[in-house]
């Protein structure tokens, strides 16, 4: 509960000092609809759809960068109000593909929803739109200019919250548009394709390459999980359609991440339906059949029967063999011949059995961590 | 011609700013020594700093960079105390079209400004001053360059000035070429070696300004004024002008009259007597059409408001604003919507495309007057020009966006026949009426 008491819509709410009228709205469950501004990213003001009428005031005020003071009375959506944000709406749209009908981002564009709510369907204006050529030729992240609005919140989110500095805006005016390094390609400028300013982008003006054609935002089922990776946890959310991880995104109410995560966990999921992947245990046929390892030079994975060929096996077989060979191993050579590596992509609770294994049952104090290679 | 009765006509005003220009070598510091200049650092370093404010406030100075804020009152923003650093930042940008009184104290008589610059640096307390300066003004950079270095040898900068406590160093950064760039915030932002953009305010400069730091930005003339009221007192300066707008101006009169120029006159002097007594009436013996009174950002006046007297209060009253004091004349063979979409063009090209309405909304009004003028315009295009204008005006990030709709607005206001004879008859009504 904040100290300064104010009115919105009729409506008395309290805020923090500092808060600006949109934080304030925002934690009360008041809507005010915005382009360019975001929780995670500090404010812009420069889409100027949450304008709001301030009582006593002239002009009206961009609700994501006014801070709130006692006693103010605003009002979110008078018809003044909604007249301005429809005619920056129509701005916007004048210069936009309007091709909704095969936008990967459709379903999940704020500006799709907002042409919706505020029914702006015909340019008035007739004037030019831009023509980008969409061939940034990087692997993971698409960029189409022509479906940007410059809201600068991938510029806000990248040197701002990653320090990265990647993206930045290039020209003047009705010329400027995003580019990255010295108006580069994304992969010749210093971007780490952490992927945090597809995440913040509310239009398909950036997009994960991978996703392309996969699916739209209804057809699929959000599953969210731990990433795989490493031993921050970050929180994904796997978009999955017809059993496939169609695309990633980072959760905002991950305790570890708060909505952002790296390279890997963003784009690195395609190992989980690659037909290279293993999914049951293999055995090499020598030890299957009991037999001592065989010379190097008999090696021929390939070829049926041969002494090395890679057999499938079911678990209980793999770990037998494995926990056998362990215990010959000690106890013909002694604990201490041996050593344990884990991994930084096991739960904390994986690595606390490993370590468990490797004191109590083999009794060696020879384990490490691949975090400390 | 003579001015209204009404308005302080100070008919026996001597030019201040402007009074050295006439001298062989103005620009030199010997030259600005032999006329007693330093005189006021002098003055103003043995007096305590609140009362150089206090004398600046009393003086009633009001920014001549366009947007006429109180000078004593912002010097008085600036925090007190030695714990921070503070600047100065000297705005040399003047980008805004039709003014050219910054470049000629530049280039002709730097020392003026250098003197207001340590007095206003002295007064508020900073040690670091940086000049701005438009990438174009090749002999300003040049000039404004010497004054410094002469400066410091002559000890009027650097360490201990004068034997006082006060040191002061003063660099010059040039501009690239952006009108956006003369925009205070936007500068601040470039000096730092960043993209010309408008920052968010508040912050204002004076708390956060140049790298963090409270910052006094100031325009040149402003500047100029300012020995000047150290050297006469406060009470000279507010004894010239109108009720809310003191002290001298140079007007930068340009378009077609007979002596376009620079003219240091008494704020509240009418508009007409600057244009038929000052710049030698209108050309050829033509007919006045309109005015644009303070730089391209303020609305056109037609000629029937010629009258007007050129102070802040009396050209709102008509329409208009003062802005920089750049009077752009046009006589009746200039067509209205030409001119507005040459206007229009130059703050489309200047839109630091920070915020939708200005980035998008000039460049649509931009192509708009441009089909209108080439006898393609649609017969809703004047609605569509005011709707614009309507969306655009006071909702935009910076005052930049805002003020195109100035011209464009009124120039409908009061010529809206010849855009409707445009859009109508393919073909332009002046062209018609005015024998070649
Ligand atoms: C788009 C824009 C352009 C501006 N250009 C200039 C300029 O070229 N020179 C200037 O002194 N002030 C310019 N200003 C005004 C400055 O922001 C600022 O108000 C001024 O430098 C303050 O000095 P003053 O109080 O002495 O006038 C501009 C403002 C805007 C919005
Ligand atoms: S992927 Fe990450 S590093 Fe690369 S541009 Fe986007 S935010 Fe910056
Ligand atoms: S690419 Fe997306 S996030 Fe970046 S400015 Fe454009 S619309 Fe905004
Ligand atoms: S109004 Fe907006 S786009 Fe125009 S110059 Fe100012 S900040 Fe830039
Ligand atoms: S959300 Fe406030 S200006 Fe964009």
């Amino acid at each position: 509960m904040g100290n300064i008491n104010f009115t919105i819509n009729g409506e008395r709410i309290q805020a923090e000092q500092g808060q600006t009228i949109l934080q304030a709205a925002r934690e009360e469950g008041i809507y005010i609809p915005g382009l360019c501004d975001h929780p995670a990213l500090p404010p812009e003001g420069a889409c100027r759809i949450c304008l709001v009428e301030i009582e006593g005031q002239r002009a009206l005020h961009t609700s994501c960068t006014y801070p709130v003071s006692e006693g103010l009375v605003v009002n979110t959506n008078s018809d003044r109000v909604r007249a301005s944000r429809k005619f920056n709406l129509e701005l916007l749209l004048s210069d936009h593909p309007m091709d909704c009908m095969t936008c990967d981002a459709a379903g999940d564009c704020l500006l799709q929803d907002l042409a919706y709510e505020y029914d702006v369907s015909e340019d008035r204006y007739q004037g030019t739109k831009h023509h980008y050529s969409v061939n940034d030729p990087n692997p993971f992240i698409q960029v189409d200019r022509n479906k940007c609005i410059l809201c600068r919140r991938c510029v806000r989110a990248c040197r701002e919250v990653n320090g990265v500095e990647a993206i930045s805006v290039f020209y003047r005016g009705f010329s400027a548009y995003i580019g990255f390094g010295a108006d580069s390609s994304m992969d010749n400028s210093p971007c780490e394709f952490c992927g945090s300013c597809v995440e913040v982008c509310p239009t398909g003006a950036l997009w994960p390459k991978m996703s392309l054609g996969e699916g739209r935002p209804w057809q699929v089922e959000r599953v969210q999980t731990t990433c795989p990776y490493c031993g921050v946890g970050c929180q994904l959310i796997l978009e999955v359609k017809d059993n496939k991880i169609i695309k990633v995104d980072s959760a905002w109410d991950g305790p570890s991440n708060h909505g952002w995560t790296c390279v890997k966990g963003r784009f690195g999921y395609d190992f989980v339906h690659h037909p290279d992947r293993l999914e049951k245990p293999r055995v090499r046929k020598y030890l299957l059949d009991g037999k001592k390892k065989p010379a190097a030079s008999k090696r021929n994975p390939e070829k049926e029967g041969n002494p090395w060929q890679w057999v499938e096996v079911d678990w209980e077989t793999a770990l037998g063999i494995t926990a056998g060979k362990m215990r010959q191993i000690r106890d013909d050579h002694g604990p201490e011949s041996m050593g344990f590596l884990t991994s930084a992509k096991c739960l904390n609770e994986e690595n606390y059995l490993m370590n468990k294994l490797a004191r109590q049952v083999i009794g060696t104090n020879s384990i490490d961590h691949c975090a400390r290679l | 011609m003579n001015s209204r009765s009404d308005v302080p006509t100070n008919e026996n005003f001597e030019p201040v700013l402007t009074q050295n220009l006439k001298l062989p070598g103005s620009e030199k510091i010997a030259t600005y020594l032999s006329v007693g200049g330093y005189q006021a650092v002098r003055k103003a370093l043995s007096l305590p700093p609140d009362e150089i404010i206090d004398m600046v406030k009393r003086s009633g100075l009001r920014g001549r960079g366009g947007a006429g804020f109180p000078t004593g009152t912002k010097w008085g923003f600036m925090p007190n105390g030695k714990d921070v650093p503070k600047i100065v930042a000297v705005n040399t940008d003047e980008g805004e079209p039709g003014t050219f009184k910054d470049r000629e104290i530049v280039e002709q008589d730097p020392h003026q400004v250098l003197e207001g610059v340590i007095i206003a640096a002295y007064a508020v307390g900073a040690n670091r001053a940086y000049v701005y300066i438009r990438g174009e003004f090749f002999l300003g950079v040049k000039r404004w360059i010497k004054a410094i270095s002469d400066a410091y040898e002559f000890g009027f900068l650097g360490e201990n000035i004068l034997g006082s406590d006060f040191s002061l160093d003063l660099s010059v950064h040039r501009g690239a070429g952006a009108y956006i760039c003369g925009e205070e915030t936007a500068m601040l932002e470039s000096l730092e070696g960043k993209r010309g953009s408008p920052r968010l305010k508040p912050p204002y400069p004076a708390s956060i300004g140049l790298f963090g730091l409270p910052t006094l930005v100031q325009n040149i003339e402003t500047l100029a004024c300012v020995p000047h009221i150290i050297n006469r007192g406060s009470e000279w300066f507010s004894s010239i002008g109108t009720a809310q707008s003191k002290g001298p101006k140079i007007f930068s009169v340009s378009g077609h009259v007979n002596r376009p120029g620079n003219y240091e006159l008494p704020l509240g002097i009418s508009l007409k007597e600057i244009i038929y007594r000052h710049a030698g009436g209108i050309r050829n013996g033509n007919r006045l059409k309109a005015v644009i009174p303070g730089g391209a950002s303020t609305p056109i006046l037609p000629a029937e408001l010629v009258d007007v007297p050129m102070a802040f209060e009396t050209l709102e009253a008509a329409g208009s604003a003062l802005g920089t004091g750049a009077i752009i004349v046009m006589d009746e063979t200039t067509c209205i919507v030409e001119a507005v979409r040459r206007l229009s063009k130059f703050f489309a090209h200047e839109s630091c495309g920070h915020c939708t309405p200005c980035r998008i909304g000039s460049h649509r009004i931009y192509e708009i007057m441009d089909r209108i003028e080439k006898g393609q315009g649609h017969s809703g295009d004047i609605d569509l020009l005011l709707n614009l204008v309507e969306g655009i005006d006071g909702n935009t990030f910076c005052p930049m966006g805002s003020a195109l709709v100035n011209p464009v607005r009124s120039a409908i206001q009061h010529f809206r026949e010849e855009f409707e004879y445009h859009i109508t008859n393919k073909n332009c009504l002046v062209k018609t009426q005015i024998p070649k």
